[in-house]
């Protein structure tokens, strides 16, 4: 029966195609026909069957995978959830993409995003916001919303998105699913287009930690074609671990106990997840992280610095609609001011002042500073511990809508999840339990975020595995427990 | 703390044309997220090294061979104005 295949997670599927129980075409097909129904404008593209040539013997043979259509996928149209790439047909593939194929997936649709990744709740689409599935008045979260949306939502088994400032990790946890920020470097940026280039990093959505580690694997690995990429040395172990014991986890004060702006409902889920850590045998204390506060300030300089000069292509010369001008200059300008929407002119704006002369040294400068300091904050912290654990978002699935007049407060979404990227390293987030928001309303999903160091994610696929098991957390969107 | 002019000199660097109503907005928003942005200016950070890149990576080098790139009428399928075989632009002068 259809509805029980789309219950599966990754592991189970591949397993039941692999032995033969499960044929690839039947499921691809449960999957096709439950996003091509998307309630929650998750899918900006689906594919009729499954890719040419896929299904090959690897392991994740028969998957299909959502994917942020800020992946270039040959032939098919690719929009970043922006106007300005209208019509664009990218004339080769992602790295990203093309290594899920080689392990056997094929891509079941393209999903919606803010334009250019450039958002925390998924409004900034030029395609219409997407919906959570837990409540369709609320947010996604964002970038990665429709990705996220479609792996809580069952349209699909799991995605990918990318991760500049939480864009991974933020819808994640407001959809109560798993999604993690690899270490800058681990997979290949080739075809994934630019925001921020050296925060910007692609990784897994799923319904667990197992599918997370099956995803990563196939995903992480040094690329000829993106000079910064390294892959992770040893590759990426499944994860097994059923307890804590010997792990030291240290709690940043300044983005748990005493950071501002965090719902009471995640306080109380946090803590009682804490608890949790202790009871399977990790040790714990509280830890700082002192310029972490810090953290948005910085990457609001430095991520729209980067994205001014990223988005300096879009020009209407190369693809994408032009508009009309009489010179050159008129043309460049009337372009961008009909392709571009509100946030991604407000970030150029910002990136461009921010990098302008006589401001360079007072913002640009200063940003870089603060993200040497909140990279040692993190050494200093592994020192002593083995992993951060914080609140992945302050707040619950907001509703659509209420931060969309106040930039800064949308922003502030990021709060626990930008000096992750500053740092480089890798981060998680995975389903913890359910609050209500403050003020009252529905009960929905609060992610708890383990960091730790550089290329720690087997350790950390690990750790997160045995929690994960521990909470049980088995409620899924619209159904209750 | 962003006025009008400023706006608009910023839009003029970056190519980007703003509707009167934009130019208003954008001088509002800028300056409440600079003024979020400035409490980094409290920080003592005299001495300490910039970071561009989080990865230590010096000189990725590939031997320097001729291979094949992307034909022609490829790289120019999804231009909005492509003629003899390039990317037809208005002139630079009006």
């Amino acid at each position: 029966m259809a509805s029980e295949l789309l219950e599966l997670t990754v592991a189970r599927a591949a397993e039941r195609i692999r032995s033969g129980e499960l044929s690839a075409g039947e499921y691809f097909d449960a999957y096709r026909e439950a996003a091509a129904g998307d309630p929650l404008n998750a899918f900006l593209w689906t594919a009729e069957g499954p890719d040419e040539g896929g299904a090959g013997e690897g392991e994740l043979s028969g998957i299909p995978v959502a994917v942020k259509d800020i992946f270039c996928t040959e032939g098919v149209a690719t929009t970043a959830g922006s106007r300005i790439l209208e019509g664009y047909l990218p004339p080769y593939t992602s790295t990203a993409v093309k290594a899920l194929r080689e392990a056997g997936a094929s891509v079941l649709g393209k999903t919606n995003m803010d334009e250019f990744a450039m958002g925390s709740s998924n409004e900034n689409s030029a395609f219409g916001p997407v919906k959570n599935p837990w409540d369709h008045a609320r947010v996604p979260g964002g970038s990665s919303g429709g990705s996220a949306a479609a792996v809580a939502g069952r349209l699909a088994p799991c995605a990918i998105g990318t991760d500049t400032g939480g864009s991974i990790r933020q819808p994640a946890a407001l959809c109560g699913i798993v999604g993690m920020k690899p270490t800058y470097g681990a997979v290949s940026r080739y075809g994934e287009i630019a925001f921020a280039s050296s925060l910007d990093q692609c990784g897994p959505l799923t319904r667990d930690v197992t599918d997370c580690a099956l995803i990563l694997r196939a995903l992480e690995g040094r690329d000829p074609m993106d000079a910064t990429s390294v892959g992770i040395e040893g590759g990426v172990e499944l994860p097994s671990r059923e307890d804590l014991k010997g792990l030291r986890f240290g709690i940043p004060r300044e983005l748990a106990s005493d950071a501002e702006g965090i719902e009471r409902g995640v306080r109380g889920v946090f803590e009682s997840t804490v608890e949790l850590i202790e009871r399977l045998g990790g040790e714990l204390a509280e830890t700082e992280l002192p310029h972490a506060p810090h953290g948005i300030s910085a990457y609001y300089v430095l991520a729209p610095a980067e994205a001014s000069s990223n988005l300096a292509r879009y020009d209407g010369v190369r693809f994408g609609p032009r508009a009309d001008g009489d010179d050159l200059t008129e043309m460049y300008e009337r372009t961008r001011h009909d392709g571009f929407g509100d946030e991604v002119k407000r970030r150029i704006m910002l990136g461009t002042y921010a990098l302008s002369s006589g401001y360079y040294d007072a913002y640009y400068g200063r940003a870089q500073r603060v993200r040497t300091k909140i990279a040692e904050d993190f050494a200093r912290a592994f020192e002593s511990f083995d992993f951060v654990v914080t609140p992945t978002s302050p707040t619950v699935a907001f509703e659509l809508g209420a931060r969309t007049d106040d930039p800064l407060a949308m922003y502030m979404s990021d709060y626990c999840t930008v000096p992750m990227p500053l740092a480089g390293i890798p981060a998680i987030s995975i389903p913890a339990g359910l609050a209500e928001p403050d003020g009252g309303g529905p009960e929905l999903p609060v992610g708890l975020q383990i960091a730790g160091p550089a290329f720690s994610e087997s350790g950390m696929l690990d750790a997160a595995h045995a929690l994960e098991r521990a909470i049980g957390f088995d409620s899924v969107p619209g159904g209750g427990s | 703390m962003i006025d009008r002019e400023q706006v608009l000199h910023v839009a003029r660097l970056a190519r980007l044309r703003l509707s009167e109503e934009e130019v208003e907005r954008m001088a509002t928003e800028l300056s409440g997220i600079l003024g979020h942005v400035e409490r980094i200016s409290s920080l003592d950070l005299d001495g300490v090294e910039p970071t561009a890149h989080v990865i230590e990576l010096q000189n990725v080098l590939r031997p320097d061979e001729p291979r094949p790139s992307l034909p022609r009428e490829r790289a120019l399928a999804s231009a909005p104005d492509p003629a003899e075989d390039s990317f037809r632009v208005p002139s630079p002068q009006a």
